[in-house]
């Protein structure tokens, strides 16, 4: 297949999109020490500027005519027709990041928005790390893009001063072009754009960023640019990609994490017309990391025939020893793993001492059951492989990853595959697994033809990286004047190295517990944090927030447990256990943290910034301990991927039948470069809370998944979601923090705690359906 | 063969009559607009309209789809629904409101929204929850197509 075939069949995200081929162009490339002062980013080919070689003698008279687009860095290109196109390097899964990256780009540039165009990225080192989870776009690259945009605005600047034979300091960008203070010349950015490429990166003295009182873009509440693709249906996601001579995969894989086929009858499959061969994907060895998942494959002309052509094969698996493993004995033997002493990871002052001298202690066990991911897009990937390389098309959330794995697959070198990325209809970390585009791979290379892997819903809610089972246990003392003294919690889940490298042993190493459970420890003169050891029967994976939907669920609740106990408002006992306004500095403490890979100079932990979140839901909202009957508020508050959020929920329990009234989210991100966006991820983290509150659950019995489609394992709908969702944005100038997932962890808890102020019934085990209705 | 009616016009498809209709119009008619989601009906993304009716294309046969006008997303987008206004009203609500998170759920949603709003100009809140609980967002927008489906539907009155 030509590549111009290939782009007439996939031409980026939106099929009315034309593709634009750079002119004859000249490469500089800029030694790495200079890239990474731009960039500020460790990658290591270097920075390619694409410049004309040849410069306009006219460009003074009028703007030049020109039919290229030059490339001022590997994010900005500006065409002589004014438009700039702008590439965006992460994926777009909901959070709004390609309208977000645009924002920041744009503005640093003084772009008008109506003369931009965008662009997706391929997977490739050059633009840094697209490794599109853990909450990091905004916060890594607002500083890193504002630079390099700046940098390009410079670059114009320079040029026109070039043109006009004057000095930097007498020329001005703004709105898209460069203007003569002193008269009033102007040349447009398209005009200058050849010119503009031809010049020296400027040095960092010479880059002068705006001030936020200058921002247009930054901070506004900016419509979605995909909003028109949106709902038009002319989006593509993974699921989406049509290449020609495409075929269709289906995979019956084996219903155990480990096992292996014994045998398989196709005879039947291979009279199914459609299909045209069957082959096995081989059985997994250790560590699985994003492996294809072993299976027979039914490879057919249209997704239907290889659906069809699968459900008609016969195997017969031997499936080792992970059926050993059911779900609900694990959750017994991790609960005794808890109520017994475990391996200290954390601790301040004497807490055995504490409690031999307490007026009264208080003691609860909290369990969270496995949870999938069931983004409404299942897991898709197209792959094209030939002697020469592989193409793929992909849905996925980390390129880069999907690029590596995919070339160890094939034993192929990574230069000659290609990821183009898709929208992605959902992902929440599911799509940062590689399984699927190593699987299209695979098949692609065993059929000699473009394949597209169609999962079904049933195998994306079987054969998922799940978040972790887990059980904890927290005990705290009370002296005679209901002060809290001591504070110990436990922690047992299986841990996401089990898919990477098993022989850590069956134990979570610290970031994992960084992840809520070492984040920021109360105002207590007297802790213990302590892990059991926990063994993995399951693909393990990260799914939104990670291990902090557990122990925000567990601390939280405790938190309210106690406030119940010592008869305080929850919030007054919240701001009491959290302590004075100050800054936790772990290092001082002996406390080991992580801080979601920043340091704590950059982003301190601040416990008055913790204890305002949680003021401001319960000041704004009607929050009251004396709710009419059968109603109550509950409230519960975390800091997580450096953002702080606090939940208050209304809940009304009628007949046993559980509402939620009304949510009330405030967060403080530091600076919100599209308010509205942050707004939609609060929105969105709670109906996702509430789906893991009220109703998920996945649960495993003779080591297969029991759950397989919406009927079963089931998500919060329409009729469910509050009426009511208030979302407060903190005003705050602190550099951008996480937005994607601090959301979702303190909203199961304000439910839990909302029953026990409405009935007096303490949840401690999720989810909630077991208990009442929904 | 099998002649179907999208979007306004009609096609023979060589396909099997049992074929889920989701899978004629993506597969086979490249209308990818309409998604897959679960298969059985159960979350709403494959929503389509079968004379201005939302139906779920994951579970009609094909052949349950002759002689009967079909519109997808696209055909919506394109005015050629069977209200093409009230479609035309519900797109405008869902961009004033920035409805979309990831989207993919979403042109199933607005098939349906179109269809509550075909059968009913001034729904409730109860209303809307009988019609669009058939449908999910695990982005959570409904808060969003919530507001969405009563701007369109006042600006349709």
């Amino acid at each position: 297949m030509s590549e111009s075939t290939r782009l007439d069949a996939f031409p980026l995200f939106v099929r009315k999109q034309t593709q634009k081929i750079p002119a004859k162009i000249t490469a500089l490339s800029v030694d790495r020490r200079q890239f990474l002062k731009i960039s500020g980013v460790s990658v290591g080919s270097g920075f390619i500027l694409a410049a004309c070689s040849e410069q306009t003698a006219e460009m003074q008279s009028a703007p030049v005519s020109c039919a290229s687009q030059h490339d001022l860095n590997v994010f900005i290109s500006i065409d002589c027709d004014d438009t700039v196109t702008l590439t965006l390097h992460r994926s777009e899964m909901g959070q709004g990041i390609r309208t977000g990256l645009a924002q920041v780009l744009a503005d640093e540039l003084d772009a008008e928005w109506s003369k931009l165009k965008f662009e997706q990225a391929l997977g490739d080192e050059k633009y840094g790390s697209q490794n599109t989870d853990g909450s990091r776009s905004i916060r890594h690259d607002y500083a890193r893009l504002r630079k390099l945009a700046a940098t390009a605005r410079t670059m114009l600047e320079h040029a026109a001063a070039q043109v006009w034979e004057t000095d930097l300091s007498n020329v001005e960008a703004k709105a898209h072009a460069v203007h003569h203070k002193l008269n009033n010349r102007r040349l447009s950015y398209g005009a200058l754009a050849e010119l503009a490429a031809g010049q020296s990166i400027p040095d960092d003295s010479a880059i002068k960023l705006k001030a936020h009182t200058d921002f247009n873009y930054i901070g506004k509440a900016i419509d979605l640019i995909d909003i028109d693709a949106l709902t038009s249906g002319s989006a593509v996601f993974g699921y989406d990609v049509q290449v020609p001579d495409m075929l269709y995969a289906s995979i019956e894989r084996c219903p155990v994490l480990g096992g292996k086929l014994k045998r398989c009858h196709e005879d039947e499959a291979r009279k199914v017309p459609g299909v045209v061969d069957i082959i096995t994907l081989p059985q997994n060895t250790v560590p699985v990391l994003f492996q294809a998942w072993h299976g027979v494959v039914v490879i057919a002309t249209n997704t239907w025939a290889a659906t069809q052509g699968r459900e008609k094969l016969t195997c017969d698996w031997d499936l080792g020893k992970n059926a050993e493993h059911n779900s609900q004995a694990y959750f017994e033997m991790l609960k005794s793993r808890v109520n017994e002493d475990c391996e200290p990871t954390n601790s301040l002052g004497d807490v055995e001492a504490a409690f031999d001298n307490a007026a009264s202690t208080h003691e609860a066990v909290y369990q969270v059951p496995y949870q999938p991911h069931a983004p409404m897009e299942v897991p898709a990937a197209v792959a094209d492989v030939s002697d020469s390389g592989c193409e793929i098309w992909s849905c996925t959330q980390a390129p880069q990853g999907a690029r590596d794995h995919v070339a160890q697959a094939l034993g192929m070198a990574k230069e000659n595959i290609k990821v183009n990325v898709t929208f992605l209809g959902g992902a929440f970390g599911r799509k940062s697994k590689h399984d699927f585009c190593v699987e299209a791979a695979l098949i692609s290379k065993a059929v000699g033809k473009p394949v597209k892997v169609c999962w079904t819903r049933e195998d994306d809610i079987r054969f998922d990286y799940y978040h972790a089972m887990s059980a904890q246990y927290f005990k705290a003392s009370f002296d005679k004047d209901a002060q809290v003294t001591g504070w110990l919690q436990r922690t047992a889940f299986p841990s996401i190295v089990s898919i990477f490298a098993p022989e850590y042993g069956n134990t979570n190493p610290e970031w994992e517990l960084d992840l809520g459970f070492d984040e920021l420890p109360v105002a207590v003169k007297n802790i213990r944090h302590e892990k059991g050891k926990s063994e993995a029967h399951v693909r393990i994976g990260w799914l939104r927030s990670v291990a902090n939907i557990h122990h925000a669920f567990a601390r939280s609740s405790f938190i309210d447990e106690l406030a119940h106990k010592a008869r305080q408002h929850p919030l007054s006992f919240f701001e009491q256990i959290m302590g004075p306004d100050r800054i936790f500095e772990p290092k001082n403490e002996n406390w080991n943290y992580s801080n979601y890979g920043e340091t704590t100079e950059s982003n301190p932990i601040s416990t008055a910034r913790l204890k305002a979140v949680a003021r401001t839901v319960v000041e704004k909202s009607d929050f009251t301990q004396n709710a009419a009957e059968n109603s109550g508020w509950g409230l519960a508050a975390s800091r997580s991927f450096l953002a702080y959020v606090a939940i208050a929920s209304k809940v009304s329990v009628v007949d046993e039948h559980l509402t939620i009234e009304e949510v009330h989210c405030a967060i403080d991100c530091g600076l919100a470069v599209n308010p509205d966006r942050v707004r939609s991820q609060m929105e969105g983290a709670v109906i996702f809370g509430m789906s893991i509150a009220l109703m998920g659950e996945i649960s495993v019995r003779d080591g297969q998944v029991e759950q397989s489609n919406f009927d079963d394992f089931l998500l919060a709908r329409m009729r469910q979601s509050p009426k009511k969702i208030v979302v407060h944005i903190i005003d705050s100038k602190e550099v951008p923090a996480g937005v994607g997932e601090p959301g979702l962890p303190p909203v199961a808890p304000s439910i839990a705690n909302a029953i026990f102020a409405a009935t007096g019934n303490r949840i401690r085990e999720l989810p909630i359906n077991k208990v009442y209705s929904v | 063969m099998v002649s179907i009616t999208i979007n306004g016009e009609t096609t023979e498809i060589n396909a099997d009559p049992v074929t889920p209709l989701l899978w004629v119009i993506r597969d086979e008619l490249k209308f990818t607009g309409t998604k897959f989601g679960c298969g059985k009906g159960l979350c709403g993304a494959c929503t389509v309209h079968l004379n201005g009716q939302a139906i779920r294309s994951c579970s009609v046969p094909v052949a349950a789809a002759t002689n009967q006008e079909i519109t997808t997303i696209e055909g919506l987008a394109a005015g050629k629904s069977k209200n093409p206004y009230i479609g035309q009203a519900v797109r405008d609500a869902w961009a004033e409101f920035n409805v979309p998170q990831c989207g993919y759920c979403q042109p199933g949603q607005i098939m349906s929204a179109t269809a509550l709003l075909t059968n009913n100009s001034t729904p409730s809140d109860a209303d809307i929850d009988n019609a669009m609980s058939g449908n999910i967002c695990r982005c959570g927008t409904y808060p969003r197509i919530r507001s969405a489906i009563k701007k369109a539907a006042e600006v349709q009155s």
